[in-house]
């Protein structure tokens, strides 16, 4: 990685300046923007602002191509048969949402299966714990084993005639674990099912290939991959895109429209109801051309490289435990420390300027398989190096002489 | 802003050495509240004799300031009668929040919290024992309520 690339994200100078250096590790929340993003966004309002898909002049017709350009980008950026199998949506939750509502709520009936894993966000929760709610489909579950990993055997045993969907995580957003997404799409397609992945932490982290992955449905965030807040996008094969039912009904997602009735524009644009994020697609048009000119696949082992190194430097710490796999981890460490709360350690480590999450990260019952309430977790990305694990780790080391145990106090009453 | 401000050796001693610790077996009041962000998880019950707090214990998990606060909480609780703890409650709140006042003796121990002014985000912690407390009040549901007079 090139040793300047900090300089790309203003944030960090910013924060130099007022004399806090900035230690980001909270990269799997959301990233940093890098100053080509956020001129993106600000030249299109400036320049280019219109609505679009509506407006019959010329400066419309610039805000339209700039939108469906990005619809483009992302396309390429994942490897998509065609730009019209994105969908843009506001982030993977959306996305994901839109999947349950508009495939699962019309394809789906009493006695169906959806099979989910261990280790899944909330985002991928409880939109079918709705939906299996209203249907009456069952959720069953890829387990996890000892490693920190999905253990395919139990999707063996488990897939059969009345799997319908088979809807896991990329890559987890508390272990970092890469699942087998490829075998897992083919044991659904197998079966019969149809499968999705949450690529909410993987499209930021390395090279996507949706054809390779052979998936159904693909969703992502833009805010995790140095893209602007409130943009996300859903990719669709088409042909599943035109059977499904819409998602949000309005404006721009119909052909003509009567008292009582409606007909539909054809997909994307059935699935993208009212005045869409036109400033942030621009923007994560901006985002998906930064990472490929930075390299997805310099991105992936530079933060496993980290991950790594973090991991190791972590683990010499008495107390430490880490919840990483020993193979298939990224650049996301969570960890917890013996007497030490990790809402604590995130306060710790932020007063030494080091950004950290602590909590469930929105995955409760993998928290409790983990038999954790919650866990500290530093997330790695392209602007952070072997000196931010150093800073952390000497912070933590602090921290943790901080909470050494006590004798009871002699006064107690 | 200092840690030690925040982790001062009597939320520290508190924290790994919590008081009334555990459940009331027949409580005249109890409640559970969660902090969602953090996972923090504090059920607190309370005995009431003779319109007095004769007993509040808590148990749970989660950070020191929310275990240390609600140990310090149903410290400073026994004795007095429900109007006189939600005051305190109130009280609590102003300090934490960093309303400007004078906070003394009443405060006990829960003055060592003082510094969590300095935290906006662990507000939240320092006031979930007391908030779960004043939720097990409000409820008319309690298996004896209709006792607390007596
Ligand atoms: C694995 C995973 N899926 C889904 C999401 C949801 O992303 P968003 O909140 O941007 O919709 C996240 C974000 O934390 C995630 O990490």
């Amino acid at each position: 990685m090139r040793s300047d690339i900090k300089n790309d994200f203003p944030i960090f100078a910013n924060w130099r300046e007022k004399g806090k250096p900035l230690i980001y590790l909270d990269s799997a929340a959301t990233t940093q923007k890098p100053a080509r993003v956020i001129d993106a966004v600000s030249e299109y309002y400036s320049r280019y602002n219109a609505n679009v898909h509506r407006g019959t002049y010329e400066l419309s017709q610039l805000a339209t191509d700039l939108y469906e350009n990005s619809r483009t980008a992302v396309a390429r950026f994942i490897n998509a048969e065609r730009a019209e199998s994105i969908v843009f949506t506001r982030n993977a939750t959306e996305s994901l949402n839109l999947i349950a509502y508009a495939w699962g709520l019309n394809n789906l009936k009493k006695g169906d299966e959806v099979i989910l894993s261990d280790m899944e966000h909330h985002s991928n929760l409880v939109p079918w714990h709705i939906i299996s709610r209203h249907t009456g489909a069952v959720l069953k579950f890829i387990r996890m084993n000892s490693d920190f990993q999905l253990d395919l055997q139990s999707l063996k045993d488990n897939i059969g005639p009345r799997t319908k969907v088979v809807s896991v995580v990329h890559v987890s957003n508390v272990l970092g674990t890469i699942n087998p997404v490829k075998e897992i799409c083919r044991l659904a397609h197998e079966a019969g099912a149809i499968a999705i992945v949450d690529g909410a932490q993987s499209a930021p982290h390395m090279p996507v290939d949706v054809r390779e992955i052979g998936c159904d449905f693909y969703a992502l965030s833009g805010h995790k991959m140095c893209g602007p807040t409130g943009i996300g996008a859903l990719y669709a094969r088409y042909e599943l895109l035109e059977r499904m039912e819409p998602f949000l009904g309005g404006g721009e997602m119909i052909n003509e429209v009567f008292p009582t009735t409606s007909n539909y524009a054809k997909p994307p644009y059935k699935f993208e109801a009212g005045t869409p994020n036109i400033a942030g697609a621009v923007g994560l048009k901006a985002a998906v051309e930064y990472l490929e000119a930075v390299g997805l696949k310099e991105v992936e082992e530079h933060e496993i490289a980290l991950g790594d190194y973090a991991a190791r430097r972590l683990a010499e710490i008495e107390g430490v435990r880490i919840f990483r796999p020993k193979t298939t981890g990224t650049g996301v460490v969570s960890f917890t420390v013996e007497n030490v709360h990790p809402h604590d350690i995130s306060t710790i480590l932020d007063s030494e300027g080091v950004a950290i999450r602590a909590g469930h990260h929105c995955a409760q019952p993998l928290m409790r398989k983990l038999q954790v309430q919650s866990t500290a977790r530093a997330s790695f990305y392209i602007y952070n190096d072997k000196s931010d694990v150093e800073v952390l780790a000497s912070a933590l080391e602090k921290g943790i002489a901080l909470f050494r145990p006590r004798k009871k106090a002699d006064v107690t009453k | 802003m200092s840690l030690n401000d925040l982790f001062t050796e009597i939320i520290l001693d508190h924290y790994q050495h919590p008081h009334n610790h555990g459940l009331i077996p027949n409580p005249t009041y109890s409640s559970r509240g969660f902090n969602e962000s953090c996972g923090d998880d504090v059920q607190v019950s309370v005995l009431i004799k003779n319109g007095i707090i004769a007993d509040a214990r808590f148990s749970g998990a989660g950070c020191s300031i929310s275990q240390a606060s609600a140990s310090i909480m149903t410290d400073l609780v026994k004795g007095k009668s429900i109007e006189e703890a939600k005051k305190l409650a109130s009280r609590f709140y102003d300090m934490v929040k960093g309303t400007e006042g004078e906070y003394g003796e009443e405060m006990g121990d829960a003055i060592s919290l003082q510094g969590v002014a300095k935290f906006p985000v662990r507000v939240k912690c320092a006031t979930l024992g007391w908030h779960t407390l004043e939720e097990a009040f409000a409820k008319n549901d309690g298996p004896n309520s209709s006792e607390e007079t007596k």
